[in-house]
């Protein structure tokens, strides 16, 4: 029997767009693009079994070992930490993990600084690093609010075009990271099955733009 | 004996694990439940998990519940020369779980050999390392790593200290091109070949010869030949080099080695060299050891039984108790597995299903 590799792809555009690098590297699976509520696709001559799961549970699909390689933002990586071999950065989704902050805001050093955000421990170490003491304010979205009402000095989150920033009157202030899509696996399962998933990373190697 | 009664497989396993370190002269190391806080403190970043346990005991000392094995076997260890002293443990130890970020009671097996460790006892601890996966499932793969191999490609980059650990990461995280973006302008060739290369030592160790040609990168290329030699004459054909195996170097020098079960999504064995440990810890003597996460087995699926009980005995209530408790034993002489019952439990799985008569005994 063909080994079969489990992978994890994020629901939505990223996922499609990952999806359709997958196929060009020949491990396609044309029921996928039907439009359908079925979560698991499979093509057994191709050895790989595809199943949809929300982007930020990537991680722990694969890190669980339910999946054995996965595509997940470096944002995810960073602030989840998962146990998982990070094979491949496939230069898509690309966006940066920035601090923004009101258009007038200036930091003050003497103050403890109020950060709003959904990614708590890359905001931490950021932090760290500077030596700045700071209170981390956990939201699970619409973070872009928090200093406009005045809940937090400033935020950190993701930025991709900067839109919404500038439409909220603010604008971001430094960037702590580049962001982008990793292809992850479960590190067992790299023992396990590595020639297939080698297979797989150097397929997807020759689909990266750069 | 055949097992009647199956063991669950991780009593299997540590029954089967205990004959084994025996027979190479380890003996069993038996410890309390806590431990005085301070010695965790001074060497917390040996520890897997920053959380420990702590309380204050009767007389004000602060104590921790043991959170590792091996600091208080370190303490505890008599170095005479020219001898090893070899141990080995069946614990339970308390830590943060990596995923669910709260404390766990974490069974955990393994084995320790201190003091004057030479080339053979490093051989032997790898072995009995790779023989213990064995036992637990035959589909294994032990990973070997050397920690100076790694320093020395690490070192000749010349990078300050974060960059440094940067770079440490990428190599645990097989992240080749985070090691790019860290190293733009750098010679990162080894650096690569190291994160690329990883399988059987007679395909990976000529891989890397162009990349460790001199000074401490080669001598420990050719520790790991020495090694990965002896460990291949004994037979032990599923063991692989793999450098992303990056332990703490404050504690860690030389071989360090994780073990994989096919089925089980995380290592379950993990162990090394800590020579240097021992050196931060007062005492001077090597060491070598490993350790067996026993908790994770549990995802191993033999030792499910397709019955509940043999025969389920349905008597009613006027029942003599005397005949019945007879009928019971008659049944258990027998060799089955008996429950007596009023009436058939919901969910029981049974193999038969008997009726007791107080007059005429047991009815089929």
């Amino acid at each position: 029997m063909k080994t079969m590799v489990n992978v994890a792809l994020p629901k939505g555009r990223l996922g499609e767009k990952v999806y359709g690098m997958f196929a060009a590297a020949g491990y396609e699976c044309p029921s996928i693009l039907e439009p359908n509520r079925k979560l698991i696709f499979e093509n057994e001559a191709a050895g790989v079994r595809y199943f949809w799961v929300k982007p930020s549970d990537v991680a722990i699909y694969v890190e669980r070992g339910a999946a054995d390689i996965g595509v997940a933002g470096k944002d995810i990586l960073l602030e989840y930490a998962p146990e998982v071999y990070e094979l491949l950065d496939l230069n898509v989704g690309r966006c940066r993990m920035a601090v923004a902050a009101k258009k007038d805001f200036r930091d003050n050093p003497e103050r403890t600084l109020r950060v709003a955000t959904k990614f708590a421990r890359i905001a931490r170490t950021y932090y760290a690093g500077l030596g700045r003491d700071i209170d981390i304010i956990h939201l699970n979205g619409s973070i872009e609010i928090a200093p406009i009402l005045g809940l937090s000095d400033v935020i950190v989150d993701i930025v991709e075009t900067g839109k919404t920033l500038l439409e909220n009157d603010l604008e971001p202030y430094e960037t702590i990271v580049p962001i982008s899509a990793r292809l992850i696996a479960n590190k067992a399962s790299f023992k396990f099955k590595s020639a297939e998933i080698e297979a797989i990373q150097r397929g997807l190697a020759k689909e990266v733009s750069l | 004996m055949e097992a009647k009664y199956p063991l669950k497989p991780e009593e299997r396993v540590l029954y089967a694990l205990r004959g084994l370190y025996r027979q190479y002269g380890y003996s069993p190391f038996k410890m309390g439940k806590f431990e005085e806080y301070d010695l965790y403190v001074r060497n917390k970043d040996f520890l897997v998990s920053d959380g420990i346990i702590t309380f204050t005991d009767t007389d004000g000392r602060l104590m921790a519940l043991k959170p590792d094995v091996t600091l208080s076997i370190i303490k505890n260890a008599r170095v005479t020369a020219g001898c090893v002293q070899k141990l080995y443990y069946n614990e339970n130890v308390y830590r943060v779980s990596g995923s669910t970020r709260c404390f766990k009671e974490i069974m955990q097996t393994g084995l320790e050999c201190i003091g004057d460790v030479g080339l053979y006892n490093l051989c032997e601890v790898i072995s009995l390392a790779a023989r213990s996966l064995e036992l637990i499932d035959e589909n294994y793969v032990l990973d070997i790593s050397h920690m100076g191999v790694v320093s020395a490609l690490v070192d000749a980059l010349g990078l300050d200290a974060d960059a440094r650990q940067g770079v440490l990461s990428c190599i645990a995280e097989k992240n080749a091109d985070g090691v790019r973006k860290l190293c733009p302008d750098g010679d990162i060739d080894g650096i690569l070949a190291l994160i690329a290369s990883h399988g059987p030592a007679a395909q990976v160790i000529p891989a890397l010869m162009p990349y460790c040609d001199s000074g401490a990168a080669k001598a420990a290329l050719d520790e790991l030949q020495r090694v990965t030699d002896a460990l291949a004459a004994e037979g032990l054909d599923k063991i692989s080099l793999d450098f992303s195996i990056v332990n703490d170097m404050n504690y860690y020098n030389g071989i360090v080695f994780m073990g994989y079960i096919d089925g089980i999504p995380a290592s379950v064995l993990s162990g090394g060299q800590y020579d240097k440990l021992m050196q931060r810890m007062g005492k001077s003597a090597r060491a070598v050891g490993f350790a067996i996460y026993m908790d994770l087995l549990e995802r191993l699926g033999d030792g499910e039984r397709p019955y509940d009980v043999d025969t389920l005995l349905l008597y009613d209530d006027g029942a003599d108790v005397a005949a019945l408790a007879r009928a019971v034993r008659q049944l258990t002489a027998q060799g089955k597995r008996v429950t007596a019952q009023k009436a058939v439990p919901e969910k029981l799985r049974y193999r038969e299903i008997v009726r007791f008569d107080s007059r005429q005994g047991v009815l089929n």
